[in-house]
């Protein structure tokens, strides 16, 4: 809660103002009724016309009063309501892209989009009715008391007698409500997850005829969706009938209580007419608490959220201070070992605990660096820790001399332009995805679109460059979207080029030209290029060989096909028909 | 972002999704017999209430010495009995209207996952899963809570409202009409609110959806922005999303503001003309104290259900639309039924046969233009080609996932629309490019598709797929719950699990998609001789893009422009020097 009201101090003076409507706008409300005890009271017997009359009119014109104050207060409270989301939304988004890699992979994706959509959704409507219905709801309960306390304090008394038995029901429901729901919600995640199973796995499914026992696995969860609905809906749906009633039992003991009275001669009827109305304005106010309370254990749990990435943000990675080494090469790994810090977690054995051991290797300018290995044995780790998403455990890496840490990172990234294993295409124009955001002129991307293969194709639309992705790239295909990346990798004419399983989706031949051109119109570019395939790595300056995290081979194709068995054993596997085609 | 996303919209064919939707009550008419009886009580004993406290105070008009307390203690004791008689009923009301809410969402939500299992492959292949599941996990649920509360708030504002009105009467006929004037405002006013806040709704419904769809997009992304040092910019295009949100999110609730106060206005004018009026009515000796007071307590009572009018009906119209889109989605069209006297296609030898083959996803875009094919039984067939040819489409129509728009597949002889088409695909085993795993043990995985499988059998299994020996090294061996979508093991490892799951299953054709993509080429050297003893026998279909994976196979397909371009044996086609020759050579560019 308390970054709720981080955003809301910075609008204050508005939240004071449109209060201070709303605290005029409830006092007028509670005092139309007291109008009309007068006028029923002590005017009415008087047979004066006028007078009644003239209280007519005031009551009218308090209601005039009442709703427009009540409607400026309610506009004013959204005006804020905006304010503070946009803010925070604001932050939310520049906190989570300059979120590191381990504090991403910690808070994970799904949950950062949740967080950015659904929960600052609560909280905008949080904000907004707290403002309308946090003010009115307690000035009305305590008003309306105290009203009625004026009117006859001894009647009040006997209707705050309820006021215990009120809060036992709030606690009650506070208790348990909210951890049904709790419950409710896993259900229906369970549902969910189900069906997208389902969804994404129906050609499997069908192929196995299991349509039945996923059927079956389905409607299991289903029931116990609708059970814990059911419990929670059972048990929030006491809190009403509950308050009325106690609220009720109260407005007969007053009734009761004030018969005495009357017969006393301590107050005349009217009062307990005019009491009545209080009653149904501390009613309403009650179960407009209630609502606020149920409302407040949401947003108050969706501010939690938003509240937890936002505070990632103030950890930001330690820049060292280094001196330039002049004397190393381009680019250095020293003795570098890394750990995922959340995997830790979940996987326990202890070979697996380091994605990468004492990887060491140079780079010179202009060369070249193949990384080739199996699945999960540290290649992207590699790339990782040179971009610095995440910093290494153990030894350093340096980028012309200095260490990546010491960098501001975006200098660092700067540098380099890189293709991600799956990377993302924007639902932009093409122009837009190669220059993302660079000072590119047209000629240049069109040159780094043709480098990467896919110059003619673009072409092919009319739009040509304005040629618009939909999102995630949906109309292209694998090998077009990979293209279009690896433009975007080229077109800054980076002196780092990454390319992270950047030509899987390609064809051989593409494959080919597409190292061709890298070769021919990048030439001064350093490039590290992890691949799958021995030939999209053969021609490099040098070949790094990894297994389970670590180096198990060095050097030139020649060499490692010399001295590298894991090496020679990969190339025989893709390879095996050379030796029979040239045969 | 669901809640926002279809909140305002309309239903299009309101009468028929209505009915549609009292099908599904029917059977619950008892229950809702129930309701109006049970609701009718709760309102008709809320209305007394305030009648019983006019007799009260009544009885105490005489005042100083005078009150008739025995009166007073009557109605006291009477008002406390019917307060907690209709407390009672009001929760059972809840409840019972609850239950059958639950229970009509839980029958949808079934009846949808249903559905979901006899719908054509098309279908998932053409529409978004997010909007599929928002379906059950939104849509069922506005309908849902709509029928738990609506309903009853539907009847207890009718009764409540009647009620109200006949007491009133009862009361002063002559100070109704006061009241009564009243109605066609609030009509009217609502109306004209709904007509010019609901265009408001629907423009900030659809930039929210903008800016949540930004958002998404960027997240995924985040990395590429990071590289790029595009944190600021995109932050700044953030921005403008966020602002058109929270604009379109202002101007809705600048006018929606006014409804609550205005409404609340037209009850207080309500309230001040019935006490003036009625004042004035004491003066002539009309009315009572009493009846003043009870008149104002059913005036509030009245004038309180209109008010929830617009919302309910709001409510309503977004629950019909949800049940709309829930009653399209049971209205596809499901999978071509299998044909009358379809028969079981039980151990089949394997001998597939295409006959001119023609095939497309959308009719201006043809995929296969009359392919030919004779598979015989235990071939081993490769097919190659470039990206969006029509290799994967192949495969689709050999599991009837479509169908072909003209031409004939045979298996062992016979049009296979001609099986049934359960036997049919179970005669097929299957390993896909995109790996399936679902949320459950490591060993439920492997042993999908054959649920009598011993545990031996699935180890086996593990084993020729190479993966026993990294599954004894998670903490629970085989019973380690894979998460949803696999995040906690690698994409090769999740192959290797579809490929013991497919050695498992031994049928006797097989079909092998891109099988080994994510696993590295050493790994898949490893399980080389255990994909051969898969294959072994059986009638292969091998897509791949590694060439080094199918230079053994029997007949090589080379796809290309919706036919086949060339087929033969590696040797074959290598000598001929044309298309596989020249992919072929590619790769040592």
């Amino acid at each position: 809660m308390k970054w709720i009201l981080y955003y809301l101090r910075r609008y204050r003076w508005q939240v004071a103002w449109s209060v201070t409507i709303k605290f005029f706008a409830s006092m007028g409300e509670l005092f139309i009724p007291f109008l009309l005890k007068y006028m029923v009271d002590d005017i009415a017997p008087t047979k004066d016309v006028k007078l009644v009359l003239l209280f007519g009119g005031a009551m009218v014109l308090c209601a005039l009063l009442v709703r427009f104050s009540n409607v400026k207060a309610n506009q004013r409270a959204s005006a804020v309501a905006k304010q503070c989301t946009r803010d925070l939304r604001h932050d939310l988004f520049a906190v989570t892209t300059n979120l590191t890699g381990s504090q991403f992979d910690g808070v994970t994706l799904p949950s950062l989009i949740s967080r950015m959509t659904a929960d600052s959704y609560n909280v905008q409507n949080f904000i907004g009715m707290i403002q309308r219905m946090g003010i009115r709801a307690p000035i009305l309960l305590i008003g309306g008391i105290i009203l009625a306390a004026v009117l006859d304090a001894k009647l009040s008394l006997v209707l705050l007698c309820m006021v215990p038995l009120m809060a036992c029901v709030v606690l009650f429901v506070s208790r348990h409500g909210i951890p049904l729901y709790n419950h409710v919600q896993n259900n229906v995640d369970r549902v969910t997850r189900i069906l997208r199973e389902n969804i994404t796995g129906i050609r499997v499914v069908k192929a196995l005829s299991r349509e039945e026992h996923e059927t079956a696995r389905y409607d299991e969860a289903n029931e116990a969706l609708a059970r814990s609905d059911f419990r929670a809906g059972a048990t929030m749906a006491l809190p009403n009938p509950l308050m009325n009633l106690f609220l009720n039992i109260g407005l007969v003991l007053v009734i009761l209580f004030g018969a005495y009275r009357v017969n006393t001669g301590e107050i005349k009827s009217g009062v307990i007419i005019t009491f009545l109305v209080y009653f149904n304005i501390i009613l309403g106010a009650v179960l407009g608490l209630n609502r606020i309370f149920i409302m407040y254990t949401k947003a108050g749990a969706s501010a939690n959220r938003i509240g937890q990435v936002l505070s990632l943000g103030d950890i930001r990675p330690e820049i060292i201070s280094c001196e330039r080494d002049a004397s190393v090469p381009f680019i250095r790994f020293e003795d570098v070992s890394f750990s995922y810090p959340h995997l830790q977690e979940t996987v326990e054995s202890s070979d697996r605990e380091n994605a990468v051991s004492h990887i060491s290797f140079d780079i010179n300018r202009g060369e070249s660096l193949g990384i080739i290995g199996s699945t999960g044995c540290g290649k992207t780790t590699l790339i990782n820790l040179l971009m610095r998403f995440y910093d290494v455990t153990e030894g350093r890496i340096l980028v012309d001399g200095i260490d990546v840490r010491a960098y501001e990172t975006d200098d660092l990234r700067r540098k380099m332009g890189v293709v991600f294993q799956n990377d993302t295409v924007f639902a932009d124009t093409i122009r837009e995805n190669v220059a993302f955001g660079r000072p590119l002129s047209d000629e240049d991307i069109r040159a780094a679109l043709a480098d990467a293969n896919i110059l003619s194709y673009i072409d092919s639309h009319e739009e040509g460059l304005d040629y618009r992705a939909t999102k995630a790239g949906a109309n292209l295909s694998g090998g077009e979207k990979q293209r279009v990346v690896i433009a975007r990798a080229l077109a800054g004419n980076p002196e780092i080029l990454l390319l992270d399983d950047a030509s899987s989706a390609l064809d051989y031949k593409t494959d080919a030209a597409l190292r061709k051109a890298i070769r021919e119109h990048h030439s001064d570019a350093t490039s590290i290029t992890v691949a799958q395939r021995i030939s999209s790595v053969r021609g490099m300056t040098r070949i790094l060989v990894m297994e389970a995290g670590e180096a198990v081979g060095y050097g030139t194709h020649e060499e490692l096909m010399e001295s590298c068995e894991i090496y020679r054993d990969i190339y025989h596997s893709q390879m095996g028909g050379a030796d029979n085609a040239s045969a | 972002m669901p809640p926002l996303s279809s909140k305002t919209d309309k239903p299009k064919d309101t009468k028929g999704t209505l009915l549609r939707l009292l099908s599904y009550l029917g059977r619950y008419r008892l229950g809702i017999f129930g309701g109006v009886l049970l609701s009718v009580a709760a309102n008709g004993m809320s209305l007394i209430g305030p009648e019983l406290a006019g007799l009260a105070i009544s009885a105490m008009e005489g005042g100083k010495g005078n009150v008739a307390f025995r009166l007073v203690y009557r109605y006291a004791t009477l008002m406390l009995i019917l307060y907690i008689c209709s407390s009672v009923i009001t929760y059972l009301l809840s409840f019972l209207m609850m239950n059958i809410g639950r229970s009509v969402g839980k029958k949808l939500r079934s009846d949808v996952m249903n559905k979901l299992m006899r719908l054509p492959v098309g279908y998932f292949d053409t529409h978004q899963t997010g909007d599929i599941i928002s379906r059950v996990s939104y849509d069922i649920d506005v309908i849902s809570n709509s029928l738990s509360t609506d309903i009853t708030q539907i009847l207890s504002s009718i009764i409540t409202v009647t009620g109200a009105f006949v007491m009133m009467l009862r009361v002063s006929a002559p100070l109704v009409v006061v009241i009564v004037v009243m109605i066609p405002l609030y009509i009217l006013y609502t109306r004209h609110m709904m007509r010019k806040t609901r265009p408001l709704m629907s423009a900030r419904s659809a930039m929210y959806g903008a800016m949540n769809g930004f958002a998404e997009e960027m997240f995924s992304g985040q990395k590429t922005i990071q590289a790029y040092a595009h944190e600021a910019q995109s932050t700044v295009e953030f921005d403008v999303h966020n602002d058109n949100a929270c604009d379109a999110y202002y101007r809705a609730d600048y006018e929606a503001a006014k409804i609550g106060p205005t409404v609340g206005f037209f009850t207080n004018i309500s309230l001040a003309l019935s006490a003036t009026v009625g004042s004035l009515f004491y003066m002539r000796g009309v009315l009572n104290l009493g009846q003043i007071a009870s008149f104002i307590l059913y005036s509030r009572k009245f004038s309180g259900p209109i008010n929830e009018v617009a919302n309910i009906s709001n409510e309503i119209l977004s629950a019909l639309a949800a049940a709309e889109r829930v009653f399209r989605l049971l209205n596809e069209p499901e999978e071509t039924a299998d044909v009358p006297d379809a028969v079981e296609l039980v151990s089949a030898e394997g001998h597939v046969e295409l006959k001119d083959v023609h095939f497309s996803y959308v009719p201006e875009k043809p995929i296969l233009e009359g392919i030919n094919l004779d598979a015989e039984a235990g071939r081993l067939i490769a097919i190659v080609g470039p990206t969006g040819a029509g290799k994967t489409t192949i495969i689709n129509l050999l599991m009837r996932f479509y169908d072909p728009v003209s031409g004939e597949i045979h298996v062992d002889g016979r049009e296979q629309r001609e099986y049934t088409m359960a036997s049919l695909r179970k005669a097929y085993a299957m390993v896909l490019q995109d790996t399936w795993v679902f949320h459950g043990t490591i060993y439920d995985n492997i042993a999908y598709g054959r649920s009598d499988a011993t545990r031996e059998e699935v180890i086996a299994a593990a084993k020729a797929a190479h993966i026993h020996k990294y599954i004894m090294c998670l903490p629970n061996g085989y019973e380690t719950v894979i998460t949803e979508d696999g995040g906690n093991i690698s994409k090769g490892q999740k192959q290797l699990l579809t490929i013991a799951r497919a050695m498992l299953y031994d049928a006797n054709m097989l079909i092998l998609d891109e099988a080994t993509s994510n696993v590295d080429t050493r790994t898949e050297r490893q399980i080389q001789s255990a994909m051969r003893t898969l294959m072994n026998g059986k009638t292969c279909f091998v897509i791949a893009h590694r060439l080094s994976t199918i230079q053994n196979a029997d007949r090589i397909l080379v796809i290309g422009g919706g036919n086949i371009a060339e087929q033969g044996t590696h040797d074959e086609l290598m000598a001929k020097k044309g298309a596989y020759y020249k992919l072929y050579m590619s790769q040592w560019e």
